[in-house]
């Protein structure tokens, strides 16, 4: 992929979301895992929002190169609850760049106790085209070639979506283990769909260092996902599947900012080759506190 | 296809409200800390290195609510100089520390390193 390619491929409203994350400056930052598909049970901390850039990079066989960015707004309502926007985009090489569509979900954690396995129910509804690339899942029967149509063709197509899933998430010791159980429904007239994400994680050192520090092990968080389609009711079998397995490094820099990278590799012929994928991540706190302050409140 | 569409939605309630149902029935647990959690000690406990490493740890994921003197706003963020924690254990702290009270929005912290929630722990005592 070119230079200008990578540009284009990280959409505007990814590019401006930096920005503005960089222009605000100091804040803080949160223990995140560096997952790109899977969810552990980690929630926004109430009153929180992050914002963070998910792009995925990669050439789907017979198509060009695409770089397609979902950028994300996560919000702490609760400490059991957090709601999230997602708006995505893509950029095919020789093609165009578009706005491919939005999605809202909410996950909540019904049981208030830490548990050997937190259980977090999620709901998700997706309004997007055909044209989305940004794979924050893959159900059913998704593969490669869904993702070489050209975007004129491809975003005719319009999906409205509901996704659960059951996301079931261990911190052991210092690992984090998370399996997710995906299940996908087009609103309009389509099976459901399924897929699982399982992912582990942990950091490089468990002790804090007594002392200001970048790069040591304590900011690096590192482990691998697994991610892919389990069939759908029409077809439920794992025949023209895709999966994908993908390391994963995590770094918490100064100011908040934190980074995470994943090369992700497809296991079957339907799966891309690879996929590249990169976060940038910041989080704003206690943001109702804001408008709180501009009114006269408490701050 | 209208049928189909009202099921997800009804499911979709379902999975929402059993949620929000769970979420009222919820309670602050600091009264329910298990003995052997109560009885555990910190293996940092007391140790300079591990004070100053709490209190970086602190300014990282506390401060911004408990505020950086750790006497919390007055309201809904209390004061963690305060005789509740004087009266804990090392156990009680890193116990509530993990579970954290998401129904009264003091987060988990689960996700942090268990030696992280130690030299916490340790910070907030040497501060009482």
């Amino acid at each position: 992929m070119s230079f200008s390619s990578l540009i284009r491929a990280l959409n505007p409203a990814g590019v401006l979301a930096v920005s503005l994350v960089l222009w605000l400056g100091p804040n803080l930052r949160a223990q995140e895992k560096p997952y790109f598909v899977t969810y552990s049970h980690d929630l926004e901390e109430p009153g929180n929002l992050e914002i963070e850039t998910k792009t995925a990079l990669a050439r789907p066989d017979a198509s060009t190169r695409y770089g397609a960015t979902a950028l994300e707004f996560e919000y702490g309502v609760r400490g059991w609850w957090t709601s999230e926007l997602y708006l995505d985009g893509q950029a095919t090489a020789q093609d165009s760049t578009v706005f491919t569509g939005f999605r809202i979900e909410n996950r909540v954690r019904p049981l208030m106790r830490d548990h050997a396995v937190n259980p977090v129910l999620y709901v998700e509804f997706e309004s997007i085209s055909g044209a989305d690339k940004t794979i924050l899942e893959v159900v059913g029967h998704d593969g490669g070639s869904d993702l070489a149509s050209p975007n004129g063709v491809a975003r005719r197509e319009h999906k409205h979506e509901g996704e659960l899933k059951l996301i079931l998430s261990s911190n052991l010791r210092d690992w984090n283990i998370a399996e997710n159980f995906i299940a996908e429904k087009n609103l309009g007239h389509a099976p459901w769909e399924f897929g699982y994400a399982i992912g582990a994680a942990r950091p490089l050192r468990g002790a804090a260092s007594d002392r200001s520090c970048t790069f040591c092990a304590e900011k690096f968080v590192a482990g691998a996902e697994a991610y892919g389609g389990l069939g759908d009711t029409d077809l439920l079998t794992l025949g023209d599947t895709s999966h994908y397995i993908a390391p994963l490094l995590g770094w918490q820099l100064p100011k908040g900012l934190r980074v995470s990278f994943s090369p992700g590799f497809g296991l079957t012929s339907t799966s891309l080759t690879r996929v590249y994928r990169v976060g940038v991540a910041f989080e704003f706190n206690q943001v109702a506190n804001w408008f709180h302050s501009a009114n006269g409140g408490t701050q | 296809m209208k049928h189909s569409r009202r099921n997800i939605l009804s499911l979709f309630s379902i999975a929402l409200c059993s949620a929000f149902t769970f979420a009222a029935a919820i309670q602050s647990h600091w009264d329910h800390i298990p003995a052997k959690d109560h009885l555990r000690v910190n293996p940092l406990g007391g140790r300079s290195d591990a004070i100053a490493a709490g209190a970086r740890v602190y300014t990282d994921h506390c401060a911004e609510c408990h505020k950086t003197d750790a006497r919390g706003d007055g309201h809904k963020r209390p004061s963690l100089r305060s005789e509740h924690i004087r009266s804990a254990t090392d156990g009680d702290i890193e116990w509530f520390l993990r579970q954290g009270d998401l129904a009264h929005g003091m987060p988990s912290w689960s996700s942090l390193p268990t030696e992280q929630r130690w030299q916490l722990a340790a910070y907030l005592k040497s501060i009482q």
